[in-house]
């Protein structure tokens, strides 16, 4: 891969097409770039969510702890186009994690502070809509799955 | 109608709850079909049910159907022991036509047991492999357990050059794979400007919105191809327990093609 600053790389990740130069220099001043080995946890369940993560590469699994052991709800992939973002309560009072995030494998991601983000929006409503968008786009993708998944659809006849 | 008689010389377990039958013919030659097409299995004195044919159309091979064992003929059919007889109407129906994805892209989405049907196309495609540009096999299970043909799905890949993508409804341990639906994968398959060729067999929800996606990704609809398997009985078009509207799936079907079907998946209760 080549090296490429965040404000470089911004612009190339789907999520963040179409945003202008000024938002997108405002949401690199709110990051940092973070790389998550396997098994690594990107957060727990209950911890302040106080990030946002694009994924560069790798997956990440969605996790929720039961009495025998982690079960795996969904997975994020880098290569999904629109689908390789993580999180998305620190939009959410009271922000806190719901899940475990887990890199599946080698995962490196530009990692966003949610409290900066969350000023970020509130001075510029513009940016906050464009953001909103976007995280809705994904949610919406997300729920879809999830609605789909509970159908049982391949525990049925075809 | 009269069935052909059909001694059983193998079974393999494909997992749990499926199995693949292998049949040799008590008298004659084997039977020739064309992928995607389905027989009318029959065990004597239990019941006959429509099953696709998943062995390779080219071979002369024992003939080879998938049985998922979710009733009493099926429990019958996948548990008929070694020399058992049964009985074989067919092949039906309207087959996947894979040739005419020769010279362009092609991707088949399938989910659970919808692979079945699918892998004679495979088998197909893999015998001519040159002949088609970029092959994709997107295939949506409901666990990693459940998972189908794992040495095939294998070998595609890695001897036929077939980008193959598995996704789960649930994981389990170990699993390190992709969670979701098959039809987030239809947004990362690379497809050529055209002479696409789409097929896609699964349960009819999947299939609507595999074709949907498709369709988005800019596949043209009569290109898009769906195996609608419903309660076919006699299978020549005369009962009707199959038909959809104007259509008796057991005859014009079970391959048609979206553009065909579209306004008659998205009416309720047709």
């Amino acid at each position: 891969m080549v090296r490429m600053t965040i404000e470089q790389y911004l612009p190339h990740h789907p999520f963040l097409a179409g945003l202008d130069e000024d938002a997108l220099a405002l949401l690199a001043r709110c990051a940092t770039l973070v790389h998550f080995a396997p098994g690594e946890y990107l957060f727990r369940e209950g911890e302040p969510a106080d990030a946002f993560y694009v994924l560069r590469t790798g997956r990440v699994a969605l996790e929720t702890r039961l009495g025998t052991g982690s079960q795996v709800l969904d997975t994020a992939d880098a290569d999904d186009p629109g689908d390789g973002v993580v999180g998305w309560s620190w939009l959410v009072p009271p922000y806190r994690w719901t899940f475990d995030a887990r890199a599946v494998s080698e995962t490196s991601a530009v990692s966003f502070d949610g409290v900066c983000l969350r000023a970020r929006c509130e001075e510029d409503p513009v940016l906050g809509y464009a953001l909103m968008r976007r995280v809705v786009g994904v949610m919406s993708t997300r729920l879809h799955s999830a609605r789909v998944r509970l159908l049982d659809l391949y525990g049925g006849r075809p | 109608m009269v069935p052909r008689r059909f001694r059983v010389a193998s079974t393999r377990r494909d997992n749990h709850d499926t199995l693949t039958v292998q049949l040799e013919p008590c008298e004659g030659g084997p039977l020739a079909f064309a992928a995607g097409q389905f027989t009318m299995l029959q065990v004597f004195g239990v019941g006959e049910v429509p099953i696709s044919i998943s062995g390779d159309p080219r071979g002369s091979g024992p003939l080879q159907h998938t049985i998922r064992d979710v009733g009493s003929v099926s429990h019958a059919l996948a548990f008929a022991a070694p020399g058992q007889v049964l009985g074989v109407r067919g092949p039906y129906g309207t087959g996947w036509e894979v040739a005419d994805g020769k010279g362009g892209d092609v991707v088949l989405v399938a989910g659970g047991i919808g692979l079945a049907p699918l892998r004679p196309a495979l088998l197909e495609i893999c015998a001519e492999r040159d002949d088609y540009e970029r092959v994709s096999l997107l295939y949506g299970a409901r666990t990693p357990s459940d998972v189908l043909f794992a040495d095939d799905l294998r070998s595609w890949a890695e001897d036929h050059r077939i980008t193959v993508e598995v996704i789960v409804d649930r994981g389990e341990a170990g699993w390190t794979g992709r969670i979701g639906l098959v039809t987030q994968l239809i947004g990362k398959v690379a497809f050529g400007a055209d002479q696409r060729l789409a097929l896609v067999c699964g349960p009819e929800v999947m299939m609507r919105h595999s074709a949907v996606a498709l369709v988005a990704r800019g596949v043209e609809p009569q290109r898009v191809r769906l195996s609608m398997e419903r309660n076919m009985k006699c299978g020549v078009g005369l009962c009707g327990h199959c038909q959809l509207r104007e259509l008796f799936l057991c005859l014009d079907g079970p391959v048609l093609p979206f553009d065909r079907l579209e306004p008659l998946m998205s009416r309720a209760e047709l």
